[in-house]
C-alpha cells in the first residue's frame, strides 16, 4: 500500500500522436488521452508521466535522465508553456484538477511527449556556438583571468545553459523563420563574444550578425520569462545586436 | 485527430502583449498613412472637397475612431523607443516598468485628444 498517496486524483490529459514528423510537418495531427492518477506529496510532472506509463500504458513515450534538472531532455509542454518536467511540482501548475502535457512546440515529434533535438542542436552548430581556445596565447605569460572581473562577469552571466530548448519552444520567432537560430545558440553565441580566451571574438559575431541570426529576434521575452535557470536571452541578443551594429559601423568607415 | 499547437499560454506576459499591440499599431499605421497624407493633400488640390470631408468627418464616431488611432501611434511610437532602448543602451531589469510607462504614454496622448476633440479646446 502507499501511505504517501491520499484520496486525490489528478485528470491528466497527454498528447498521443498518430505518426512521426516528416520534412513539412514537424508537428502532425494526434489526439489527447486522458488518465486520472493519484496525487502524492511532492510530485512532479515527470513522476505523473513516470506513473501513467508504468502502470496504465508501457507504450507511451517520453525522454529523461538525471531527474534532478541537470541534463535538459525532460522539457515538454505543460499546461500550455515549456518547462522542466522534472523540476515541475504538480501544485505550481495545477490550479483545479486537471493536467495537460503535450510535447516541446517548434520541435520534430518522434512518438508521444518525445521530441527530436537534432534540429535544436544543428542550430548552435550553424551558429558557431562553440568555444574556440586562442592558441597564440603564451602558457607560460598567460595571465589568469580573475573570476569577479567584469569581462567575466559579463560572460558569465549567459553561461548556466542546459540546452533544455525550453526558451527555443516558447519563442515565435522561431515558429514564424525555419532558419532562425533560436535563443538558446544565441545566448550561448553572446558568452563567447565575452570571453577573453576566446582566439576571435569577431567571427562569432559575425557568423549570428545576419537575418537568420540576432536581427531577427523581437523581443518578446517569452524566452527569458520561461528559461528554468533564469537566463535572459533577450538580453543577450540585445547585446548581438549592439555589437554587430558597431562592427558594421566600423567596418564602413 | 486534434491540432497541437496552442502557445497562447507561453505568451501572457507583458513583453509579448507590447510585441503584439507594436505590429497592431505598426500595420495599423502603414494603411492609414497614405489615406491622411491623401486627405491632406486636398488642402492643396481641392480645399472645397476636404472642406466637405471636414464636415463629415465632424462625428462623434469619427472622433473615436481618430482617438483609437492616435492612442495606437502613441503607443508605436513610445514602445518603438523603448525598443531601440532596450537593443542600444545596456540592459535593464525593469524592461515591465518601462512598457507600462510606454502604456501610460500611449493612453495620455489619447485623453488630451479625447479632451480636445470634444471639449473644443484649440
Ligand atoms: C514614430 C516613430 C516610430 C518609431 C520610434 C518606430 C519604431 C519601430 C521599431 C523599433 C520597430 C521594430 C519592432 C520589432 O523589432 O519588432 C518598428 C516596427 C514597425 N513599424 Fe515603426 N516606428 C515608428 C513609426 C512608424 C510608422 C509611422 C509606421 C507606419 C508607416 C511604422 C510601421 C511599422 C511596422 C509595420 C513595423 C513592423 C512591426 C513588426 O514587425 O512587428 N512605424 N517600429
Ligand atoms: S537558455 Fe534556458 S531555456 Fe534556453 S536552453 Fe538554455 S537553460 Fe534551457
Ligand atoms: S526575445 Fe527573441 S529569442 Fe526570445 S522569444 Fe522573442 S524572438 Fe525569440
Ligand atoms: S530529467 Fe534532466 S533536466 Fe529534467
Amino acid at each position: 500500500m502507499d501511505n504517501n498517496s491520499d484520496q486525490r486524483e489528478l485528470t491528466v490529459h497527454i498528447w498521443r500522436s498518430e505518426a512521426s514528423a516528416s520534412d513539412d510537418d514537424l508537428q502532425p495531427d494526434g489526439a489527447w488521452q486522458t488518465w486520472e492518477v493519484p496525487v502524492r506529496n511532492s510530485q512532479t510532472v515527470l513522476d505523473v508521466v513516470t506513473w501513467i506509463q508504468r502502470h496504465r500504458d508501457p507504450d507511451l513515450s517520453y525522454r529523461y535522465a538525471c531527474r534532478v534538472g541537470m541534463c535538459g531532455t525532460c522539457a515538454m509542454t505543460v499546461q500550455g508553456k515549456p518547462r522542466w518536467t522534472c523540476r515541475t511540482r504538480i501544485g505550481t501548475v495545477v490550479d483545479g484538477n486537471e493536467l495537460t502535457i503535450a510535447p516541446l512546440r517548434n520541435l520534430p515529434i518522434i512518438k508521444d511527449l518525445a521530441t527530436d533535438m537534432a534540429p535544436f542542436f544543428d542550430k548552435w552548430a550553424e551558429a558557431g556556438a562553440q568555444f574556440v581556445p586562442d592558441r597564440n596565447v603564451d602558457q607560460q605569460t598567460m595571465a589568469p583571468v580573475k573570476p569577479d572581473s567584469r569581462a567575466r562577469r559579463t560572460a558569465d552571466v549567459a553561461i548556466e545553459c542546459i540546452g533544455c530548448a525550453v526558451c527555443y519552444a516558447a519563442c515565435d520567432t522561431v515558429a514564424w523563420r525555419a532558419d532562425y537560430l533560436g535563443p538558446a545558440a544565441l545566448n550561448r553565441v553572446w558568452t563567447l563574444v565575452n570571453d577573453e580566451r576566446e582566439a576571435s571574438p569577431k567571427e562569432h559575431l559575425k557568423a549570428v550578425a545576419g537575418e537568420s541570426g540576432c536581427l531577427s529576434c523581437h523581443s518578446h521575452q517569452s524566452c527569458a520569462e520561461l528559461c528554468p535557470k533564469h537566463l535572459n536571452p533577450t538580453a543577450s541578443i540585445a547585446g548581438l545586436k549592439r555589437k554587430s551594429f558597431l562592427l558594421a559601423l566600423a567596418g564602413r568607415s | 485527430m486534434t491540432m497541437l499547437q496552442k502557445p497562447w499560454a507561453a505568451r501572457h506576459h507583458p513583453a509579448w502583449w507590447a510585441f503584439a499591440l507594436h505590429r497592431i499599431s505598426g500595420l495599423t499605421l502603414v494603411i492609414f498613412l497614405p489615406v491622411h497624407l491623401l486627405v491632406l493633400s486636398q488642402a492643396l488640390d481641392d480645399p472645397r472637397q476636404l472642406d466637405r470631408f471636414l464636415t463629415w468627418a465632424d462625428t462623434p464616431l469619427v472622433k473615436i475612431a481618430e482617438t483609437i488611432l492616435v492612442v495606437l501611434f502613441a503607443a508605436h511610437f513610445a514602445g518603438g523607443l523603448r525598443l531601440l532602448a532596450l537593443e542600444f543602451l545596456p540592459w535593464q531589469n525593469s524592461q515591465k516598468t518601462f512598457i507600462a510607462l510606454a502604456s501610460g504614454f500611449a493612453l495620455a496622448v489619447g485623453i488630451v485628444f479625447l479632451l480636445s476633440a470634444f471639449g473644443g479646446v484649440d
